[in-house]
């Protein structure tokens, strides 16, 4: 099998290396509303890099931006150093971003199988190979320690834990470099949960970036090498997770620190009058 | 969480252990038998419902009527069922998708019509008009799709006005007169015409025919079972492989049987045959079939996944347009000749009817071809053994009509099974 880890071990733990992708000065603006400013990343081979941020921060117009849904108006996105531009989806997917998001996007009345290749089918003399892409599904499912009862049965019939890993993996079929994953973990139970952090962390030992998204600070801390905090559409710090009390991301992500000063500063100013 | 070491290559997987909560299936006849009584609770009753059904309306009519259960009555059947049964096949396709094509009816007059005024008005060679008629149909398909894909509205309405629309252009082509009679010793007519049979109803033809049949199947699922256990993932056991040629085998040999203890296997029949082949192999085996079913499932997956949903959706469109203009042709081989008739609504409905009937869902991402063959099976026994009892037409549209619903109704029902057994 030509694995899709053909870099496995590769990953030389956190911030070493250059970054796989970097996204340098990015503005975005929906007509008045200006979604992203001048935001920074950096995600390297090897690591996991949590964006967090309050709703509305601007997480997944970042992440929509770095997928192609949404073209950047202003700055550079680099792609091992050299920068390019994404503008489709498909300009994304060439590059090597693959990217899970929130509402998986898998075909309930399709199998595991079907939906692990699907708009990648294997072929042989132009007909679906159903032979190979069973026995690579299986490959790959266990490679990444994934348990799922049978690739043949229809994905309605897994539970949420299982999709949501089955829409992990389908993401690496196309052998990606950086993986984007949009709160994999929402909605899920404990147990399934912590299934999903293995496979990021295996993803991690494969080599890949990965860029995980999770409102879940337990996750964040579980998992990520680096957290980069987003608020109202701005960078707010890039913090190592050993190094970093869960407080100090929390008033990042608030803004609490000058917000309670300022807060405190009105108040005291309605008291004088 | 773990620390890194670049040091440590990361543990060789293991084989996973099989999840205790999955049935698995055991070995052999037995599991097979078991694994099918768990797919009827699970509400996944496939073909089961309409076989059933079939037998039931085959008892209930011959002990009506001694006649009924004869070749000759066999026959006639497996005739009059092609022509719908072929609008049937493309509408399959349609309602993959979720959506429905309720122009087929007009488009197959339609088809008939411009046939006749091709080859008779204009003295065009048959076959050269039966390739344009054809093209016809599959070009007022794309257009429909282009409507329904591309601007948006919605298919129901875009077929209903080809519905009315395709119906006029019939009219207007076939003018005052009103009726265009088409020879049937020349061209595609003569083909399908009811004293067309296949070798001109040499006994050996159904014969050979039922071999074909048998030998590819056998062909092609023991070649399956062979690169599957060379691949190292689950075959059919060859007990079970067994089985089911000697059932198609019986199937098919019988039929050719009964129809050559009358004057043979009718030519369209065969087309029929070869027509639920190639789409069952279509939509089976390529990446265009897979395409379908995605998007009837999950139309933002499949547009995730690079497949272009328009492409997909005016392609259906079109098949389904050029298999009403194929039916079109045959129904008026049926009758040799194009008249005002041609796109009679209830050919419409009969064929939504047995295309759900066979099994095919309403609602999309569920269904295959063979339901066509299915349904137009129950569709023509039923409207035949009413013929036979002499019952006026107002009888057969609500017997039919009572059968349709049945049929959406178990199709409902059946779904809300299996979504409690989540498999939908």
């Amino acid at each position: 099998m030509s694995s899709p880890f053909a870099t496995a071990g590769t990953g030389a733990g956190a911030g070493a290396g250059e970054p796989v992708l970097a996204l340098r000065g990015i503005s975005k603006r929906f007509g008045a509303v200006q979604a992203l400013t001048d935001v920074e990343l950096e995600v390297r081979p090897g690591e996991v890099l949590a964006l967090v941020g309050d709703n509305g921060a601007g997480k997944s117009t970042l992440v929509k931006t770095i997928a192609g849904v949404h073209p950047i108006d202003d700055g550079v996105i680099e792609w091992e150093g050299r920068p390019v531009s994404i503008n489709r989806p498909q300009d994304a997917q060439h590059l090597g971003v693959a990217t899970v998001y929130q509402d998986l996007a898998l075909c309930d009345n399709l199998d595991v199988v079907g939906n692990l290749y699907l708009g990648r089918e294997l072929k042989l003399r132009g007909l679906l190979d159903e032979v190979a892409m069973e026995k690579k599904a299986q490959e790959l499912l266990s490679t990444l320690a994934i348990r799922i009862p049978s690739v043949r049965i229809p994905v309605a019939s897994l539970s949420g834990g299982q999709r949501q890993v089955v829409a992990i993996a389908r993401s690496l079929i196309g052998e990606p470099k950086v993986v984007i994953l949009d709160e994999p973990t929402a909605a899920l139970g404990v147990e399934q949960t912590a299934q999903v952090l293995d496979l990021v962390e295996r993803l991690r030992e494969r080599g890949l970036a990965v860029i995980l998204i999770s409102h879940n600070m337990a996750d964040v801390r579980a998992v990520a090498d680096r957290v980069a905090v987003l608020r109202l559409g701005k960078n707010n710090g890039t913090f190592p997770v050993q190094q970093t009390t869960q407080e100090t991301i929390i008033a990042a992500i608030t803004g609490a620190t000058d917000n309670a000063v300022t807060r405190r500063q009105a108040r005291t100013a309605e008291g004088d009058r | 969480m773990s620390e890194i070491d670049p040091n440590v290559t990361p543990p060789p997987a293991v084989p996973p252990p099989v999840d205790p909560r999955l049935l698995v299936r055991e070995e052999g006849l037995k599991g097979y038998l078991t694994e099918f009584q768990r797919k009827i609770r699970g509400g996944d009753l496939g073909s089961l419902p309409v076989i059933v059904g079939l037998v039931i309306i085959w008892i209930v009519f011959s002990v009506q009527d001694s006649n009924y259960l004869t070749s000759a009555n066999f026959e006639y059947i497996a005739y009059y069922m092609v022509g719908i049964g072929l609008l049937s096949i493309g509408l399959v396709f349609v309602l993959l998708l979720g959506e429905i094509d309720l122009s087929v009816g007009s488009v197959s007059g339609l088809a008939a019509a411009v046939f006749a005024v091709l080859s008779v008005s204009h003295g065009l060679n048959p076959w050269f008009a039966m390739v344009i008629t054809l093209l016809t149909g599959a070009a007022i398909g794309a257009l429909h799709g282009f409507v329904f894909a591309k601007i948006g509205v919605p298919a129901f309405v875009v077929t209903l006005a080809g519905f009315m629309g395709w119906q006029g252009f019939m009219l207007w082509l076939l003018g005052s007169t009103g009726t265009i009679n088409l020879p049937t010793d020349s061209g595609p007519m003569r083909y399908l015409s009811g004293n067309s049979f296949f070798m001109g109803g040499d006994i050996a033809g159904g014969y050979i025919l039922a071999g074909l049949g048998v030998a590819a199947y056998v062909f092609s699922a023991f070649g399956l079972q062979r690169r599957r256990r060379q691949a190292g993932v689950p075959y059919r056991p060859t007990t079970e492989l067994a089985l089911r040629t000697v059932i198609l085998a019986i199937g098919s040999f019988g039929t050719a049987m009964i129809l050559n203890d009358q004057k043979g296997v009718p030519n369209a029949l065969v087309l029929f045959s070869v027509a639920l082949i190639v789409t069952n192999f279509v939509l089976r085996r390529t990446t265009y079939g897979r395409k379908v079913f995605a998007v009837g499932g999950n139309i933002e997956a499949s547009r995730r996944a690079g497949i272009s949903v328009a492409m997909v959706r005016i392609t259906v469109f079109s098949i389904s347009g050029f298999f009403a203009a194929l039916g079109g042709l045959t129904i008026a081989g049926q009758i040799s000749s194009a008249n005002q008739a041609g796109s009679d609504p209830n050919n419409l409905m009969l064929a939504i009817a047995a295309a759900v009937i066979g099994g095919t869902s309403l609602f999309g991402g569920r269904g295959m071809v063979w339901s066509a063959l299915l349904g137009m099976l129950v569709i023509e026994s039923i409207n035949a053994g009413l013929y036979m009892l002499g019952l006026a037409n107002s009888i057969q549209y609500m017997i039919t009509g009572a059968v349709l619903l049945a049929a959406v109704i178990i199709d409902s029902l059946s779904r809300r099974t299996q979504k409690s057994a989540g498999r939908a």
